[in-house]
């Protein structure tokens, strides 16, 4: 018997379609066959399945329609999610314990960091700006005197507030020192190491980096042409051997150390450490790599601890360039990038830096 | 919260008797019913309106099922069955999605159905199968078998409808269509209890 016809007669059979002739046919044969038998039981079951399967099926198309009819006429309605409201009943106390941690711990955070933001104006850091010693400057000045070119350009009757340390950063004469030795002044003067003076006007100070730019407009200057040192703009290994040249008195000090860390007080990273002996006076004074190149300004030293000393990076030099040049008049300033005295000794390097490296007077 | 419904039990075996043969009046009625309950308890443990239409017809589905049975033996009043069958439901599918499950917040009093929820579920899945048993078929194998063991159309009609000369080639068809489905079925069925 074909399988096909097989099924028909048990769809038949299953349906009551048979006649009776049939049916007992059918009954002996399934008898007779076991293997019949068992493909009819098998079948039989099967069809079960797909019955039940219909039912299912048309009474979850009855459930689906009925529900969309109800919503429609407006006998059920789908509630809103609930969630929020539900959390907020379930939670309000672990919620309540969990607010005033959260405000205890904010409160705490904010107290710290007021805590730890003091200003670096803090009593234990102290600025290297000079008080300037009238008698000692005079007496060195009169044994200068025999320099003819040497003229005071300050104003007369007028004490000095603050000395401090500039340097050349374009030949043509704009130079950077720390906005804390130039601030509240009302002239500043550069003077040189031959004890030159010239007049200078602040064209751009900077508070927060403490930084100042400040050109000679002075007949008498004249450009120095190529400056010898470039300013570095990558940061600098720690170890590394640095120099310094400023004017805590009336004659230039060079100075040699190294750097101690990449940053500068409480982790300011506008600066960084270095070990190197300074003194009021050396605040604007720039900071030199071994192959010459300006890796920073000299700021502050700490109080309380010997050779600690701060000093912006190079990079703030740049930063502060670019605003500066938003003003047309500035936009030629140009900065040396690469250092020419980069294979000379020490000694060579400071003869040619020297004359690049100013005294800074303010009024 | 929920509107006290109060039927009395004649008018429960009417509706269970109506639901049995797909009466879409009784299911009409156990909509009205009960369909309430059943979104504020699971709108309130984490579930959404969605949620709460799949709970409520998959418990509509138990039902009928019982009523189907002839066996049913109601002995309590039918709003807390259906209220026990779909909290179970609902706590059942917050344990696959793996939800962390507090205490079910609602009304406390239920009977035990665990034995038809499970049976229920076992069931369902068979008929997942054989959804998607179908699904494979593909035409117009599927469509000659739905119209014939789902719509419950006769042979004749669909032997015109699907362009076959005599109800008898629709037959052969439709029996070689059904050979093919019984092996997917069982296959998929094999493959799920592996």
């Amino acid at each position: 018997m074909q399988d096909v016809q097989l099924l028909d007669a048990i769809e038949r059979f299953l349906r009551g379609e048979m006649s009776p002739e049939e049916m007992a046919s059918f009954e002996q044969l399934r008898k007779s066959n076991p293997e019949v038998d068992e493909k009819v039981v098998e079948h039989t079951m099967f069809l079960q399945q797909v019955d039940q399967f219909a039912d299912w099926k048309n009474f979850k198309s009855t459930l689906h329609d009925v529900h969309n009819h109800l919503i429609e006429s407006g006998d059920i309605k789908e509630a809103p999610r609930a969630t929020v409201i539900q959390i907020w009943r379930k939670y309000k106390r672990v919620m309540a314990v969990a607010a005033s941690i959260a405000g205890i711990t904010t409160l705490l955070i904010a107290g710290m960091a007021t805590y730890l933001n003091q200003k670096k104006t803090a009593n234990d850091l102290q600025k290297l700006r000079g008080e300037y010693k009238s008698e000692i400057a005079r007496k060195a000045n009169e044994i200068k005197k025999d320099v003819q070119d040497r003229m005071p350009k300050g104003p007369e009757n007028q004490p000095v507030k603050f000395n401090g340390t500039g340097f050349l950063v374009d030949g043509k004469g704009i130079l950077v020192t720390n906005e804390h030795v130039v601030s509240g002044s009302s002239t500043v003067v550069v003077q040189n190491n031959k004890g030159q003076e010239f007049r200078s006007r602040i064209i751009y100070t900077n508070k927060e980096n403490d930084i100042a730019f400040i050109k000679i407009e002075d007949a008498d200057f004249r450009s120095v042409g190529p400056l010898p040192y470039g300013i570095r703009k990558s940061s600098t290994e720690l170890g590394e051997q640095l120099f310094t040249l400023g004017f805590p008195r009336e004659e230039i000090v060079y100075n040699e150390g190294y750097m101690s860390a990449k940053t500068g007080y409480n982790g300011d990273t506008l600066s960084f450490q270095i070990g190197v002996s300074a003194n009021p006076g050396n605040s604007g004074g720039p900071v030199f790599n071994k192959n010459g190149e300006v890796i920073g300004i000299i700021n502050s030293r700490e109080k309380a601890a010997e050779g600690v000393v701060f000093a912006l990076t190079a990079k703030n030099i740049f930063r502060s360039l670019e605003e500066i040049k938003k003003d047309t008049a500035f936009q030629n300033i140009r900065l040396t990038l690469n250092s020419s005295i980069r294979s000379m000794d020490r000694v060579q390097q400071i003869k040619k830096i020297e004359e690049a490296v100013f005294m800074v007077k303010s009024y | 919260m929920v509107q006290s419904v109060k039927t009395d039990s004649t008018d429960e075996k009417a509706l269970l008797k109506g639901l049995a043969v797909n009466d879409r009046k009784s299911v009409e009625t156990i909509y009205k019913l009960f369909y309430n309950m059943v979104q504020t308890l699971i709108i309130n443990n984490n579930g959404s309106a969605d949620d709460a239409r799949d709970i409520f017809q998959e418990t509509v589905i138990v039902l009928y099922e019982k009523a189907k049975s002839g066996s049913f033996e109601l002995n309590c009043q039918l709003k807390t069955y259906v209220y026990s069958v779909s909290r179970r439901l609902w706590l059942k599918k917050l344990q696959q999605q793996q939800k962390y499950i507090p205490n079910l917040i609602g009304l406390d009093e239920t009977v035990p159905v665990e034995e038809e929820v499970d049976n229920h579920s076992l069931r369902n899945s068979e008929f997942q199968m054989m959804e998607k048993a179908l699904l494979h078929l593909g035409e117009p194998c599927r469509s000659l078998i739905e119209a014939f063991y789902l719509q419950k159309k006769s042979m004749t009609d669909i032997a015109s409808h699907f362009g076959y000369t005599n109800a008898d080639n629709a037959k052969n068809q439709k029996y070689k269509c059904l050979m093919r489905l019984r092996k997917l079925f069982f296959a998929e069925l094999k493959n799920n209890d592996v």
